[in-house]
């Protein structure tokens, strides 16, 4: 299988081994082994949740340097519409832009105007692609969305759009145009994107539907938002650098990018959960008279991103505010044409279902298994608490099937093991060996014979003597009860006591 | 022996936001057996409906999967109306639903035809005032 890698680590250091990633991750791919999450590679979408959730901030993303830059003569930035929606003082995308120029890049290339362009091509090719599909057209934009309909929603893999990313469309265009503008050769020109998520930094250094990376570079837009912070405040009036508008624009939030295409019989649902809900409901065919449906991991859509700065209900709030700004012409705008054919605009490569849920491939093998976890999981107290560093009690059975976990990983199934070796251990220490027993039947008489005493002594007429076998705590009333009750025994007593009488 | 897998689950009646669980749940198991996505998406197409016609029709029931290698019989035992007529009933467009299973987008008298479609065979037992099972096979 091919090696994956991802945006999303841990900072071993930081993480308590907490449950708190575990439990919401939406692919079940993290554990909990030796006091510290482990991600299981294969299973991971970069999502971006575990990220949200860490609070000891152990979860992080891995993205490049701004140094990274230097390596370029010339230098395009790709800032992602949900960019413009960070800062408070930014009276107009041009600001943006213009800080951008100021921090070190040479030309900006706006993904809003690619998304306008992606948006275009949607609408033409939807009617088409219903005629097909009995389901919705799901969008190819979050690639977070794009893993976990790989991995968890077979049935689905051929209702992607099979287009590349605003993003990618953004980063082949402004390459051209660096050239064409420069004359420089195409490795002095380093295009970087401004990412809002880890899964857009994966996505794009590992793509999985195009066989080349089309960025140098993926930037994080908390790093860069400190630089920009200061470079905005040096701007009184900006140049036009704007091309983007509303329609582009809007693609930072949930919704945007349905309302670019015009579409109307679309649904727009942002956070991985509600995603995993709606597109099982598209798999029973729940929901077949939706056209177009645009799913975002992050709540709020892009704004929602781990690696944004401000509240995205604030950004959304601006960024409507921008796009509204922006002169209405520009909606028009897009791609140039002559730069990028229409055929770039599709993948290369097709989506394939990573079947890594199976069990085993040899179905016989996968059904013993299954039935196994369902006896384990039947056995297991079913609170999903999370302390055996599984997500669920069913993942831990699961695992304990796959023979990465065991049953005494269970707190519950561990107490109950105790108590049944506490119980041995009782059982145990009561029993006495017989040879135990004839030594403590010497010592018994003994007491015996001072109990004796003892009566003579208090006046009390008593017969007891030994009180046989059953133990050699007893007090001289207990000897007594027995006795009295006990005939036999209380006999054979009377007759050990009776030389002494 | 051959391995064989079971699932029940209660269909609750008028409870139209939960139904479909049962649908998904089958689902996951199935992927985790590695059944084809064509087989899957059939059975949870069928599953689905079916526990959707027990919420409209016959206030509620049991859907129970038996999985195996090379099928999957899925049988939803509901004690409803029972239906009067089994051929009209497979008719696309007929349906007797009550207006409310209307308003809210169901209804719309293509369940039976749905699940038949879905299925290599589909056995229907009914009797009117006593209760219907559907028995469908679904072959891998």
């Amino acid at each position: 299988m091919k090696q994956v890698t991802h945006s999303v680590t841990l900072e071993t250091d930081k993480c308590i081994g907490c449950i708190n990633c575990i439990k919401k991750c939406p692919t079940e791919a993290i554990r909990v082994r030796n006091g510290k999450a482990t991600i299981m590679s294969d299973r991971c979408i970069d999502c971006g949740e575990c990220i949200r959730v860490c609070p000891q901030h152990a979860k992080k993303a891995v993205y490049d340097p701004m140094c990274e830059m230097d390596r370029f003569k010339y230098k395009v930035a790709l800032p992602a519409p949900t960019l413009y929606g960070q800062f408070k003082f930014a009276q107009d995308v041009d600001y943006v832009l213009a800080a951008l120029l100021d921090i070190g890049f040479d030309d900006v290339y706006e993904v809003a105007l690619a998304a306008q362009t992606i948006s275009d091509h949607t609408a033409e090719v939807l009617p088409e692609a219903k005629k097909i599909l009995r389901d919705p057209l799901i969008s190819s934009a979050c690639p977070a969305i794009i893993k976990l309909i790989s991995i968890r929603f077979p049935e689905l893999v051929d209702n992607v759009m099979k287009v590349i990313a605003p993003v990618e469309l953004a980063a082949i265009a402004a390459r051209r145009e660096a050239q064409e503008k420069t004359g420089l050769p195409p490795e002095d020109i380093g295009v970087f994107f401004i990412s809002p998520c880890p899964a857009k930094v994966t996505a794009l250094k590992y793509p999985l539907t195009y066989d080349k990376p089309v960025v140098d570079g993926v930037l994080s837009m908390k790093e860069v938002y400190g630089k920009l912070i200061a470079a905005l405040d040096k701007i009184d009036e900006p140049p036009r650098l704007s091309t983007a508008g509303f329609r582009g624009i809007g693609w930072a939030s949930s919704g945007g990018e349905s309302r670019a295409m015009g579409e109307e019989l679309f649904i727009a649902v942002d956070g991985i959960q509600n995603v995993v809900k709606v597109l099982d409901e598209v798999e029973t065919q729940k929901l077949h008279h939706v056209q177009f449906i645009e799913l975002n991991a992050c709540p709020g859509g892009c704004v929602g991103g781990c690696l944004t700065v401000e509240n995205p209900y604030v950004a959304r709030t601006r960024i409507t505010r921008l796009s509204k700004m922006v002169k209405p012409e520009l909606d028009k705008n897009g791609v140039d044409p002559l730069k990028v054919a229409a055929s770039e605009v599709m993948w290369s490569n097709t989506l394939e279902y990573q079947p890594i849920m199976m069990l085993d491939a040899d179905r016989g093998t996968a059904m013993r298994m299954m039935s196994e976890i369902e006896k384990t999981a039947a056995t297991l107290p079913g609170l999903d608490c999370g302390s055996c560093g599984a997500p669920s009690c069913h993942a831990l059975a699961e695992d304990i099937v796959m023979g990465i976990a065991q049953e005494g990983d269970c707190v519950f199934k561990l107490r109950e093991r105790m108590q049944a070796l506490f119980d041995e251990m009782m059982k145990v220490q009561a029993y006495m060996p017989p040879t135990f027993g004839v030594r403590s039947a010497e010592t018994e008489e003994e007491t015996a014979e001072k109990d004796l005493e003892e009566e003579k002594n208090t006046g009390t007429a008593g017969a007891a003597g030994t009180a046989g076998m059953t133990g050699s705590a007893e007090t001289a009333e207990d000897a007594e009860a027995e006795a009295g009750s006990e005939g036999s025994n209380g006999a054979n007593g009377s007759e050990g006591a009776d030389p002494e009488k | 022996m051959a391995e064989v897998i079971r699932h029940t689950w209660q269909v609750l009646a008028d409870d139209y936001s939960t139904a479909g669980e049962a649908s998904a749940s089958l689902k996951k198991v199935l992927k985790q057996l590695g059944f084809a996505a064509d087989i899957i998406r059939r059975v949870s197409i069928a599953m689905y409906e079916g526990e959707i016609n027990m919420v409209i029709h016959a206030n509620g029931g049991t859907a129970s999967a038996e999985i195996s290698e090379d099928r999957i019989t899925i049988t939803l035992a509901d004690s409803g109306p029972g239906i009067p007529d089994v051929g009209l009933a497979m008719k696309e467009g007929y349906s007797t639903a009550s207006d409310r299973a209307r308003s809210l987008g169901f209804g719309a008298g293509m369940g039976l035809p749905n699940i038949k479609r879905c299925s290599d065979d589909l056995k229907i037992e009914t009797e009117v005032g006593v209760g219907t099972t559907l028995t469908i096979t679904i072959l891998a």
